[in-house]
């Protein structure tokens, strides 16, 4: 009877990259995902690679990832298309700038640098930027990547290090056992067996998780993305808005413009969504308003993807706070794509070492549960105008 | 906007006229939709006014029809609301989403017949995106609409009835018409003569318009399989070069344009972003929206109507325009019209002709199996057959979404409108499965490129 030091529900990058990282510690290694690695939130979101604007919570994680992002083409073969091309976030007005020169304290405190542009600097580095805006900040450590090939090339990864990656593996649940885990595939009769489980499963993830009667409301969410026709190359950084809105990058190399704004509708069972025509045009609008030049670039494509959010918009990571060897990691909230690569490692020194030097705080279910989680009640409310982003 | 549920036929062709007309006799003022400048469809498309030409000219066998679509519409143009040069860019329940000129238009909708035709299905051959290549389609539109041609000795290529239709009527036009070359090896079995016969009037059109090709003295070559179309130092079609099948000395023709297009690929878009059931139609070698002989869909309130539904001509369309809008009008008041019968008849004579003209005229899947690597299969993403052959070989996947998601195949201009069908077949033999396996890449908005400024424009609420 084959047990495996640990279980791994859902392919997408967190999921993906907890098993390139668990194999490489030795572990023996097992991801079941229900369609193909990557085919939901991980392989169709926006592609922002950003740390600038994030909760402090998130943080830690995003700068760990940040790091693995740099060397992707060490670690998974392919550098997924990153490209730090930067990451500038705008100011409508006097307020937004002084969150952002709040943010940027924050974010130095992590080894974030970030400078900070006024409206003259602005539209002197950035002339194509509309003019309405009142100034900026620049994290040129940020970026880019393509969604689409990232959680694949670290399944890939995990696959030739020798982790059993299985696609089109549905779950139908899990239980505790003496040995640790038993985990139902839908059509399979015999459990597969587990030391330890991660449960990585995006939108789906609070719906695995209260299979072992940890609960927690988790919502879903579908950022309403388009892309155009390749142009000469005009946009240089990842643009987002302060207090969240529009979003544009273009991607290097291929010229497309990407950019989003507001949600779609995603219908988590029956795994479908859907843009919406309506929140297009304005996402039109907002885009022509923030890149004037864009006006006449032609639309070839919209899309979304099915996200999980949770209400405070931080995702949960960290150890069920009732099964030993549970560790969950979902709910990302629309900023999961840049944080994906650390989850994994994180997920896998957890589950293999039994701790991580990363912080977590903040981050743990229990915040949900009335339980006093000793720093996340330090720290500022996620949904101050500073975090909203819906999806970048 | 009438305060009745309003009904919007999308397409101005046989099918949506049709559909039209037999609306306004049930006394309804439907909403008719399209994005051509006239009404008439890619078959009866009409030039503007100062390049008028006679109808004989234009439409030849079909030129009575063609009149009667034309002289209908002005009697139907009183009774409905008609739109011309607006496009649909997106679908969702009870809203339709137009585009006319730079603004965007919300139109709601009850019930809903879409007759949206069908596109040239090419079949990319090495050099086919060399200036001077068109499709059969376009070659058509600079005639009727633009009156002008492609060039002056042209060769046809490809495989279908509409080869010997647009080389006649290039012929008539004053080009030098090079050869027609067929793919497929048509009226070689006998077997199929019935069956094809009983394609009536379409099938006696074929007949004559092979027939005056060869009494004009243009070649025509069934069975040949196109290896190159090769280009001048200026970079523009200069001939083709192509053997016959299974046979290995090749041939070089001279010409300075080329037209290209192996049957007719339906438009189906705005069915798959309603949710509309699709099959594979083995026949046609493509996927299908679902209906039923009167073309209701799984969707309520959704009919289709014409190519559109399956590539059956502009004759079949006509009836099966009129019997979508029966089917609806029976569905709103239960009532059943005595024609009713009659129409679904013609219908199922029509499947059997079309049977045989797909088995006749079959999509050349061999050579897209043989088709050189260097060769571009998607011209929007500047990819080759290669480049598709080596991520369905390196990623082990033959879902056609998924090869679209690793070598951004069908993520251009088009939208996999162009490269679709042939890609499916590519991935198919690239990765040995079947065509069934590869599936079908999904719709998704704006059915065409539409402009940022276009989106964000005024929005109107409804026509
Ligand atoms: C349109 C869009 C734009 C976004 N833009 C950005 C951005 O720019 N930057 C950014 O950082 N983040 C962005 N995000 C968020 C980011 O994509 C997600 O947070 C991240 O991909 C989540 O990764 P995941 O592995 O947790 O989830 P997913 O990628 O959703 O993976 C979860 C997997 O679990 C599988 N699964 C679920 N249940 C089961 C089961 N029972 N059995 C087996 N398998 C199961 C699912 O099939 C799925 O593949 C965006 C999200 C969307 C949808």
């Amino acid at each position: 009877m084959t047990v495996f030091d640990l279980a791994i529900i859902g392919g997408g990058l967190a999921g993906c990259s907890t098993a390139l990282h668990a194999r490489k510690k030795g572990a023996s290694v097992i991801l079941l995902e229900r369609g193909r690695c990557g085919g939901q939130a991980s392989g169709v979101n926006y592609g922002g690679v950003r740390q600038q604007g994030r909760h402090p919570a998130e943080l830690p994680l995003a700068t760990r990832s940040r790091g693995i992002w740099g060397r992707l083409h060490a670690l998974v073969g392919c550098d997924c298309e990153f490209v730090a091309t930067g990451h500038l976030k705008l100011a409508r007005n006097d307020r937004d700038m002084v969150d952002l020169v709040a943010h940027q304290a924050v974010a130095a405190d992590h080894g974030i640098a970030i400078e900070l542009l006024d409206g003259a600097d602005l539209r002197r580095r950035f002339p194509y930027i509309g003019d309405r805006f009142y100034g900026a900040s620049l994290c040129a450590d940020d970026g880019q990547a393509n969604p689409r090939l990232a959680a694949p090339a670290f399944a890939r990864a995990a696959r030739q290090l020798g982790a059993d990656v299985r696609e089109e593996c549905p779950v139908e649940r899990a239980v505790p056992s003496p040995l640790g885990f038993e985990i139902y595939v839908t059509g399979q009769d015999t459990p597969i067996r587990a030391h330890r489980l991660v449960n990585t499963a995006g939108a789906w993830g609070a719906n695995v998780a209260r299979w072992f009667g940890d609960s927690v409301h988790e919502d879903v969410m579908a950022p309403n993305m388009c892309v155009t026709e390749p142009i000469a190359p005009l946009i240089g950084p990842n643009l987002g808005i302060c207090g969240g809105g529009i979003y544009i990058r273009q991607a290097s190399g291929h010229g497309s413009v990407i950019f989003g704004s507001g949600v779609g509708i995603a219908d988590r069972d029956a795994l479908r969504a859907r843009p919406l025509a309506a929140v297009t045009m304005d996402a039109a609008k907002a885009a022509i308003d923030m890149v004037p030049a864009l006006a006449n670039v032609l639309v070839v494509r919209s899309w979304t993807g099915i996200e999980g959010r949770m209400p405070d918009n931080l995702p949960v990571v960290g150890p069920s706070p009732t099964i030993a060897n549970l560790y969950h990691a979902f709910g990302f909230s629309g900023h999961g794509f840049q944080l994906g690569p650390a989850v994994g490692a994180v997920l896998a020194e957890l589950a293999i070492d039994g701790r991580s030097p990363t912080c977590l705080a903040g981050l743990s279910m229990t915040r949900f549960a009335g339980v006093p989680d000793p720093v996340a009640t330090t720290l500022p409310p996620a949904n101050c105008s500073q975090h909203k982003e819906e999806g970048e | 906007m009438t305060a009745e549920p309003p009904i919007v036929v999308v397409g101005a062709g046989p099918a949506g006229v049709s559909a039209a007309r037999t609306l306004v006799d049930a006394g309804h003022r439907p909403i008719l939709v399209d994005e051509g400048m006239f009404p008439g469809g890619q078959v009866f498309r009409r030039p503007p006014s100062p390049l008028q030409q006679s109808d004989k000219k234009l439409y030849g066998f079909d030129a009575r029809r063609a009149r009667r679509l034309h002289d209908n519409f002005s009697a139907l143009l009183p009774s409905i609301i008609y739109h011309a040069e607006t496009m649909v860019w997106a679908v969702e329940p009870g809203l339709l989403h137009l585009a006319r000129g730079d603004k965007a238009i919300c139109q709601p909708w009850k019930r809903l017949i879409l007759a949206t035709g069908a596109m040239d299905r090419i079949v990319p051959t090495k050099g086919w995106t060399a200036p001077g290549v068109v499709t059969l389609g376009a070659a058509q539109i600079a005639l009727k609409a633009q009156a002008s041609i492609i060039g002056k000795s042209v060769i046809f290529l490809g495989s279908g009835p509409l080869l010997y239709l647009v080389a006649y009527q290039y012929a008539r036009a004053g080009a030098r018409v090079v050869a027609v070359l067929e793919a497929g090896r048509p009226f070689r079995r006998f077997s199929d003569l019935p069956a094809i016969a009983s394609g009536g009037a379409t099938f006696a059109g074929g007949v004559f318009y092979i027939a005056w090709l060869k009494a004009h003295g243009v070649p025509i070559k069934t069975g040949i399989e196109p290896l190159e179309i090769l280009h001048g130092s200026d970079g523009r079609t200069s001939g083709l070069r192509y053997r016959r099948k299974g046979q290995g000395r090749e041939t070089i023709l001279s010409c300075d344009a080329l037209a290209i297009g192996y049957g007719l690929k339906s438009e189906t878009q705005l069915a798959d972003l309603l949710g509309v059931d699709f099959h594979f139609d083995p026949q046609q070698r493509q996927w299908l929206p679902t209906t039923d002989l009167d073309g209701r869909s799984c969707v309520d309130g959704v009919y289709l109507a014409g190519d559109g539904v399956s590539v059956r001509g502009n004759q079949i369309a006509a009836i099966a325009g009129e019997l979508a809008a029966l089917a609806l009008l029976s569905d709103m008041d239960g009532s059943e019209a005595p024609q009713a019968g009659a129409l679904r008849r013609e219908i199922r004579r029509a499947r059997r002709f079309r049977k045989a003209l797909d088995s006749v005229f079959a999509f050349p899947t061999d050579q897209l199996k043989t088709l050189p690597d260097e060769a571009l299969i998607c011209r929007c993403e500047g990819l080759t057959a290669g480049a598709v052959r080596q991520v369905v070989e390196l990623s082990g996947e033959s879902d056609i979404n998924r090869v679209k998601a690793f070598s951004r195949l069908g993520m251009g201009r088009c939208q996999g409108r162009v490269c679709g069908p042939a890609a499916a077949e590519l991935i198919a033999a690239a990765a040995s499965t079947d065509i069934l396996h590869v599936g079908r890449l999904r719709g998704q908005a704006p059915l065409k490129p539409i402009a940022l400024a276009t989106l964000a424009g005024g929005r109107d609420d409804g026509i």
